[in-house]
């Protein structure tokens, strides 16, 4: 896991495109434009399995702005919108 | 001896199975029903356990956290700190997890332990769990908890087995459950939501073996049924044939039914002598019954399908595909589902829409819920298509009835598009996309025990309507259709002087500019009862108007008295139709005001009579007339 993130800058994962895969470092709910206030989003997340150290990989992409887009986060799938995806940095 | 009845909760997360192991452990022993002053689904079914003992077991509504975040969590979190209104504390607790997937139910468990109630775990598809190579140390499991653990597999004969016994050792008086203790539970903060989830990978780590490689087949249908373009051609095809389905597939049943109801009638006709009664169990009870009990076959296809998707994994995809497109016409992603079983009926669909928690979303959705073509309208379609439509080939392979058809579920769902985007334009300009997060189970074989189940008590519930509000409605169109009798010597059909006539010919001034005749005005006030009445009734005007072979051949008769462009407008008025009582009730209750359930009422009313108005002159200007 240490040797991704010395070769990779953190990114928010809702920039990241179809195929990425990495880790989460942090969540930052406090840097998105989602309608939910940050607490709630942050739960949320939390609630869906986006902890620190949990593996992702963006699997799918939708028709529209590639959005939303389709999430393995360790061993589930999550559907989120990139707006919201962009509280988790992964890197 | 007599043991209390012992009772039981079911709590877990969404596609944690609860629903099949619930549908597993009580098979059609069930009640559904709402919560008090909510309009929460309450699923209630009894069992009795190996050792004789009765258990009441509820399902309740699925949730990641106790956090209460929209009325179904919060009647989940309130039944479990025993808050909710007229409710009896469960004994025991069940928390049901997804064996293939527990991170976040071993989350969920480890906060319910906080609320002191007696708590088992079940781990269900278990045997899914196996053959993808998980291995769950379930003694180990069950010591780090501090919660009993047992193993199920719902879908199997016997793999409810373990969590009987563990329930009769419990019942027992066994303290194995840790017993009750007192209630600390409050909302966890995030810090502490991350050590509880911190908490249950470590339990998770110690205790179970995941595979590396995951569940190929998902992933490989995922590669398909998810891909941006032909994801959405699936999407589609799948729509297609529903509705090929609901309106080829059931015709055979339907004619059955039709002609068992008919020789009914002719049976009644022929026992008793000409008069009163014999008109009123003929024409009044077993035509008009009949007549909407034939279209059942239809009602159970389109839930045979939406239930299968649901239990397939299904239903979350095709959410995803459609959010951003939805997203166009302000409309959530999450709204699709509800959308969806709005074909079936809206008051369902509208009671569905609990699952969007940002109100405005939610209220849109609520609005549109109704444009979606509910089976009611199915009984009013056929007998129009059937009658007006011929049954040609297009391009030699689609059935014209059946493209006529998609064409009218088409319109419908454009008009609820178009009306979502002035809703959200006009009402709501300031509006914040909610956000769209949802779990992508992985798929199932449908289980169709377990669907079995679901058809059947909606069939039920469909058949308790006709047995009661359709039944009462055709007994009232009998009487206004029958009285007063016509006068001695009297010449034209007894109808025409009838109190239905009268009122027919009232409302004909206000309908007769989109191509109504009095009898369809007469059809559709009992229409306002549930919509597939208004075809009963015809079928009840105008069997006492023509005699026995009339209302064997109702669609005859309409083909002979109505023109093209008044059946063309009917069709037209029915996409929008605003009469349905039950579904404005529906609205009045979720929305909680009557304002908004006079703005469905009144827009819908709107958009039914210019869309016949225009229909009609349209087909009348084309030669339709």
């Amino acid at each position: 896991m240490s040797e991704i993130c010395d070769t990779r800058p953190p990114l928010p994962l809702g920039l990241a495109r179809r195929g990425y895969t990495g880790t989460i470092q942090h969540l930052a709910a406090g840097g998105t434009t989602s309608s939910l206030p940050d607490v709630e989003l942050e739960s949320r997340l939390i609630e869906l399995g986006f902890v620190e150290g949990a593996r992702v990989e963006i699997l799918h992409e939708g028709i529209v702005g590639r959005d939303p887009i389709a999430v393995r986060v360790d061993n589930i799938t999550v559907a989120v919108r990139r707006r919201e995806a962009m509280a988790v940095i992964v890197a | 001896m007599e043991s209390p009845l012992l009772h039981l909760a079911l709590v877990g997360t969404p596609n944690s199975g609860k629903t099949s192991l619930f549908n597993a452990l009580t098979g059609s022993r069930q009640k559904v029903a709402n919560y008090p002053g909510v309009t929460v689904e309450r699923k209630e079914g009894a069992f009795v356990t190996p050792q004789g003992r009765q258990v009441s077991l509820v399902d309740l509504p699925g949730t990641y956290s106790l956090r209460g975040r929209s009325p179904d969590e919060e009647i989940t979190r309130d039944f479990v700190l025993g808050r909710a209104t007229g409710e009896v504390l469960p004994d025991l607790v069940l928390c049901v997890a997804d064996s293939t997937n527990l991170r976040l139910t071993i989350r969920l468990l480890l906060e319910l332990k906080s609320t002191g109630r007696p708590l088992a775990l079940v781990l269900n598809m278990f045997d899914i769990a196996k053959r993808r190579g998980v291995t769950v140390d379930v003694a180990g499991l069950s010591q780090a908890l501090g919660v009993p653990v047992v193993t199920s597999i719902a879908v199997r004969k016997g793999g409810t087995d373990d969590l009987l016994r563990l329930t009769d050792q419990l019942a027992a008086g066994a303290d194995a459950a840790g017993g009750e203790r007192a209630n600390t539970w409050r909302p966890l903060t995030v810090p502490e939501l991350r050590a509880t989830q911190r908490e249950a990978d470590r339990i998770i780590n110690a205790t179970v073996s995941l595979p590396e490689r995951p569940d190929t087949w998902t992933a490989r249908i995922d590669s398909i049924a998810l891909h941006p373009v032909g994801g959405l051609f699936i999407l589609l095809a799948i729509l297609f044939i529903m509705f090929q389905g609901v309106f080829a597939w059931a015709q055979p049943l339907m004619q059955l039914l039709s002609a068992a109801f008919d020789a009914l009638g002719q049976l009644v006709h022929d026992q008793l002598p000409e008069g009163l009664l014999q008109s009123f169990l003929q024409n009044g009870v077993i035509s008009g019954v009949g007549s909407v009990i034939v279209f059942l076959p239809q009602i159970i296809i389109i839930f045979l399908f939406i239930l299968l998707l649901e239990d397939f994994g299904y239903m979350a995809r095709a959410a995803f595909l459609m959010d951003r497109i939805m997203g166009g016409a302000g409309l959530h992603g999450r709204a699709f589902i509800p959308l969806l079983s709005s074909f079936a009926c809206a008051i369902p669909g509208i009671m569905a829409t609990r699952v969007i928690d940002n109100r405005r979303d939610r209220l849109t959705t609520i609005l549109i819920a109704p444009l979606m073509t509910c089976s009611a309208r199915i009984p009013v379609y056929t007998l129009i298509i059937s009658a007006f439509i011929p049954p040609t080939k297009v391009l030699g392979l689609i059935n014209l009835q059946g493209l006529v058809m998609f064409g009218l579920y088409a319109a419908g769902i454009v008009s609820a598009l178009l009306v979502s985007f002035l809703v959200k334009f006009f009402l709501m300009r300031d509006y914040q996309p909610a956000p769209f997060m949802l779990e992508l189970p992985d798929y199932k074989m449908p289980r169709l025990r377990s669907i079995a189940i679901g058809v059947y008590t909606r069939a039920k519930m469909f058949l308790q309507r006709a047995g009661t509000t359709i039944f009462a409605m055709m007994v009232l169109i009998w009487f206004l259709a029958s009285f007063p009798q016509p006068p001695a010597g009297a010449t034209e059909p007894a109808i025409n002087y009838s109190l239905a006539a009268m009122i027919g010919q009232a409302l004909a001034p206000l309908l007769s500019p989109v191509g109504f005749n009095w009898q369809i005005a007469v059809a559709l006030v009992p229409g306002m009862a549930a919509r597939e009445v208004a075809v009963a009734a015809l079928g009840t005007v105008y069997a006492i108007e023509g005699g026995k072979e009339a209302a064997e051949q109702i669609g005859q008769v309409l083909a002979d008295k109505w023109s093209l462009a008044t059946a063309l407008a009917l069709l037209a008025w029915y996409i929008f139709a605003p009469q349905c009582a039950s579904t404005l009730a529906v609205i009045r209750r979720e929305t909680g005001s009557w304002r908004w359930m006079a703005v469905t009422f009144f827009y819908m009313f709107a958009l039914a009579y210019a869309a016949a108005f225009a229909t009609y002159h349209v087909a009348v200007a084309m030669g339709a007339g």
